[in-house]
């Protein structure tokens, strides 16, 4: 059954938000939700970038008091 | 009271010294035992790896004896942690003894993983290992030239090793006279060539400057070791004569065995670094799921913290600071030259120009270290 998962990267400059969704999407099933929490607002631009790039499905992203939450699923 | 830290590392090893000092009253009287549980009797200086691999050093320079670091009063044994009995507070170790404590740390550590990528064992070289390292060496020692491929996996171990090894392998390369001969090509799996931006910014035109050529967005999926091809997870294939790793990593097993974190990362508290859940047991160092760099100074300035936090807390109950992030991290930019990053959670780095007094002062620490970890430095 897909699980919903949070990827905690605020205050993460290195190794950031978006290696920090990649080592989850490893331990993650296909179907899989993980909402990314950034301080950082790169983010919001970088990892629907790479999450298209490499297959996996983009879902929204959203901002609260400093905070993007980038939601994505893995598809592959 | 009873403070067990399991793990001889670098964070396990700072951390056990600072506490001594600060508990010597404490240690004199009774009042305070520490105790550490080790998989190893010999400490090894992991970064001096990275010299080892590009025949800079000899393995021997990377190893002390564990117990000649340790202050007198810390109870050292050389007996793995097999099982955590978290709600008894105990652990039962290797040789079958049982450890009681009231204050346990957990500094453990982490391991490469080069296994998890198809192909990678076989077809990569790397450096996380004395074995690795040597062999490395005398692969590079007999190449003849052609295309290096570097590539870096998910998470891992120094997040300035990428960067460090391409411009050491430059340099190395360079003094024998065959760059012209070498195509070295680094890959990195976000879309800049280092996690930090202000790393990258300085990084990727030093690559330009030095003729390293770059490929971003590149995530290792399988290595085809029989026809040299490494191929990524964005659906590229590279070509290459030799491939060096930076391999990913995982927590210990005996982390992962015992269900206190997934791929062997125990959930943990970023500023308080207790494990979340549990008030006595705290985590240092690689172990940590803090999303932050895998790093011995990572270790280094968390073993601070929680010297200071657990000393205040024998002495009046409670912690009496947070973590707040910091990491220093060295970059060497060839065999001469280097540069720093330093950040915490609320401040990026802004590294400088590399020059060759950074690069000595890096020599020099990968002296003193010996100092630092016992706790001085």
């Amino acid at each position: 059954m897909a699980e919903k998962k949070i990827v905690d990267g605020r205050g993460s400059f290195c190794p950031g938000p978006l290696m920090e969704l990649i080592a989850a999407l490893k331990s993650s099933e296909i179907g899989d939700e993980l909402e990314v929490l950034s301080t950082d607002k790169g983010s919001a631009n970088d990892i629907p970038e790479w999450v298209n790039k490499v297959g996996h499905e983009y879902i929204a992203t959203t901002e609260s008091d400093g905070v993007w939450h980038i939601m994505i699923r893995k598809a592959k | 009271m009873k403070i067990l830290i399991v793990g001889g590392g670098m964070g396990g090893t700072i951390l056990a010294n600072n506490l001594a000092r600060r508990l010597t009253n404490e240690l004199k009287t009774g009042k305070a035992k520490i105790t550490m549980l080790s998989a190893s009797e010999k400490h090894m200086y992991q970064p001096g790896l990275l010299y080892l691999a590009v025949g800079r050093i000899t393995p021997d320079e990377l190893y002390r004896d564990q117990a000649s670091l340790l202050e007198p009063g810390i109870n050292f044994h050389v007996d793995p942690v097999e099982e955590f009995m978290l709600d008894n507070n105990q652990v039962k170790t290797k040789s079958g003894k049982t450890f009681d404590y009231d204050i346990m740390v957990i500094a453990t550590g982490s391991r490469m993983f080069p296994e998890g990528i198809p192909g990678m064992v076989e077809g990569a070289e790397t450096f996380y290992t004395e074995e690795t390292a040597l062999k490395m060496f005398k692969t590079l020692k007999d190449f003849e030239g052609g295309k290096v491929v570097i590539t870096v996996g998910v998470p891992h171990k120094c997040p300035m090793a990428p960067l460090e090894i391409t411009f050491m392998l430059h340099d190395y390369f360079k003094d024998r006279g065959m760059l012209d001969k070498v195509q070295l090509h680094y890959t990195y799996p976000i879309g800049r060539v280092h996690a930090l931006e202000n790393v990258a910014k300085w990084a990727a035109p030093e690559m330009d400057k030095l003729g390293i050529k770059y490929d971003t967005f590149f995530n290792i999926k399988e290595v085809d070791a029989a026809n040299k091809v490494l191929k990524s997870e964005e659906g590229v294939d590279i070509n290459y004569d030799l491939l060096i790793t930076i391999p990913t990593h995982k927590g210990m097993e005996v982390v992962e065995k015992n269900g206190l974190g997934q791929n062997g990362w125990i959930p943990t508290n970023k500023t308080k670094l207790n494990m979340e859940g549990r008030d006595n047991v705290f985590v240092v160092g690689d172990t940590t799921n803090i999303p932050i760099s895998k790093a011995g100074s990572t270790a280094h300035f968390e073993a601070d913290t929680l010297g200071e936090n657990i000393a205040a807390i024998v002495k009046m109950g409670t912690p009496v600071r947070e973590y707040d992030g910091k990491v220093f991290c060295f970059i060497e930019a060839g065999k001469d030259r280097a540069t720093y990053a330093m950040f915490n959670y609320q401040n990026p780095p802004d590294p400088k120009a590399p020059t060759k007094a950074v690069h000595w002062f890096k020599m020099a620490y990968n002296k003193l270290y010996w100092i630092s970890a016992r706790g001085l430095l």
